[in-house]
């Protein structure tokens, strides 16, 4: 393994463990990067264990620099740091502290925007520019929201440690939409380029590191599914020139088939569990479109109504209207539409548009699809509902 | 340990409270100090009488001047607070819900640790 994917894959680790021996984030991020400076000097080939490796030099090289500090703080710093009770040397990134970290950066004490810039910074191991570009943020912004919450956890005292059971049904949630926004914008990214397949990975990387320290919440189980099988469909979601392929015309032989076994497979463990959750419901529904040469469209709008029920936001009811639309036709779909209040939302016109479509009302369609396209934040959202548009134009098409 | 900050905001004009609301208001925030200083949290704790009644003391050029009412006029004040000690945050959080569940909307700031002694 080449040292930037070593990078990748134990930055997070190291760092939430150094922030447990260090007590401090900062001082845990300059000793990681020390650390890795080094291995970039110092490596023929990688250990064995890199991780190890990389805590344990990040340790030293975090006394060394303590000891030549003289303040008070770097003193009971270096004190907590020589102090640790019963810690084992050299063992390596501790499992339990990634969970710990996450939770901080994700604690709701601090602003929805700094959570997720914090969990790509910490855990993703992404740099302030590479975040700003995810995010078609300035990079000083980014930085400034990651400074304010990093001195907001110190002086505020947010707590590094996994919270309890009984807290979990408050704080696991924002953690699941961390990981969800973050895959979600790489998927379907709000402008520049469609797709963004580092932050989908990254995502995919915290989900599966998350089920592996709670293999017994459901919900963790159903995010990590639901972003496989998502994941599993992007081959197939442009088409060769790069324009958006809608999901009945996609080519399912290039759809990721591991990643379907390994989705629906979670998606079978969680009903074993029967307690249902929206992640759930979402990854059930993204079993049933992934399941077979066609989706059946019944199962789906159980799940749906399944999930509205739960679940009762407009954008559920918009998908919903999309199930409805196969199972019951266009004109009882539409009228599902009327109630639905989503302003600014293009997918709420493109859905009405297409509708109107089938059921043959072209001048209201193409009104429909000029409202969507003004909406759409996206250039290839936006041509391929401009394309769509233009085929109903089509004499062949209208006749 | 460190020290928070719990205060009780209040807007002005707001409806007042009835009688009888603000009798619950004082058995339960009298629950709630009982519970804080069995717990080992409760500092200090207290309600506050209206910002009419504030003076605010300046020193400028050396002499003393006094104004009457609050330091900023806003629309928002403090009615009440309390000072608590917390191993962290989540556990000062768990106290303003109790406080806020009585007394409306509580802001919870950290002291600063070099103020402490």
């Amino acid at each position: 393994m080449d040292l930037a994917s070593i990078y990748r894959a134990e930055y997070g680790r190291c760092v939430a463990t150094l922030t447990r021996l260090l007590g401090d984030i900062n001082l845990a991020e300059e000793a990681v990067q020390d650390a890795f400076t080094t291995a970039l000097q110092k490596w023929q080939t990688a250990p064995p264990n890199p991780g190890a490796w990389i805590v344990t030099t990040a340790r030293n090289r975090a006394v060394d620099r303590l000891r030549r500090e003289t303040t008070r703080e770097a003193r009971h710093a270096e004190a907590l740091l020589l102090h640790q009770p019963d810690e084992p040397q050299e063992v390596g990134p501790v499992k339990d502290d990634q969970l710990r970290l996450i939770f901080t950066c994700c604690h709701p004490a601090l602003a929805p925007d700094a959570r997720t810039a914090l969990t790509l910074r910490l855990l993703g191991g992404l740099d302030v520019p590479e975040i700003a570009r995810a995010y078609l943020t300035q990079e000083a912004t980014v930085a400034q929201r990651i400074v304010r919450a990093k001195k907001k956890i110190r002086d505020a005292g947010i707590p590094y440690r996994v919270p309890a059971e009984h807290e979990l049904p408050d704080r696991l949630p924002p953690v699941l939409t961390v990981l969800y926004l973050m895959f979600n914008e790489g998927y379907s990214a709000t402008t520049g380029p469609l797709i963004r397949t580092d932050l989908c990975a990254e995502a995919i990387r915290l989900a599966r590191e998350l089920a592996a320290l709670m293999p017994d919440e459901p919900e963790v189980l159903g995010l990590l599914a639901l972003l496989l099988l998502t994941e599993a469909r992007r081959p197939a979601r442009l088409g060769p020139t790069g324009d958006l392929v809608p999901l009945a015309d996609q080519d399912r032989s290039l759809w990721d088939r591991a990643l379907i076994a390994e989705g629906h497979d979670l998606v079978r463990r969680c009903l074993r569990r029967n307690r249902p959750g929206p992640y759930q419901i979402q990854a059930a529904i993204s079993a049933v479109h992934t399941d077979g040469a066609a989706t059946d469209w019944r199962q789906v709008l159980a799940l749906y109504d399944q999930l509205l029920a739960l679940a009762p936001t407009p954008v559920v009811a918009l998908n919903r209207a999309v199930a409805v639309a196969e199972v019951h036709g266009p004109a009882v779909a539409l009228a599902a539409l009327e109630d639905i209040d989503l302003p600014g939302y293009h997918r709420l016109p493109a859905t009405r548009a297409e509708l109107l479509a089938r059921l043959g009302h072209h001048a209201a369609a193409r009104a429909a699809y000029d409202e969507a396209a003004a909406l759409a934040t996206n250039e290839t959202e936006r041509a391929h509902l401009q394309r769509r548009r233009t085929e109903l134009t089509d004499p062949r098409r209208t006749s | 340990m460190k020290q928070y900050l719990l205060s009780v905001h209040v807007v002005e004009g707001a409806p007042e409270p009835s009688d009888d609301e603000i009798q619950t208001m004082f058995r339960e925030t009298g629950r709630i100090n009982d519970e804080m200083q069995a717990a080992g949290a409760w500092v200090f704790g207290g309600g506050l009488v209206s910002p009419d009644s504030a003076t605010v003391v300046r020193i400028e050029n050396g002499s003393t001047t006094m104004s009457d009412g609050p330091f900023a006029e806003t629309k928002e004040h403090i009615a009440g607070f309390w000072v608590i000690k917390c191993a962290d945050l989540d556990e000062a959080l768990a106290w303003a819900e109790k406080c806020a569940a009585t007394c409306g909307p509580v802001e919870v700031r950290p002291f600063d640790d070099l103020s402490q002694a």
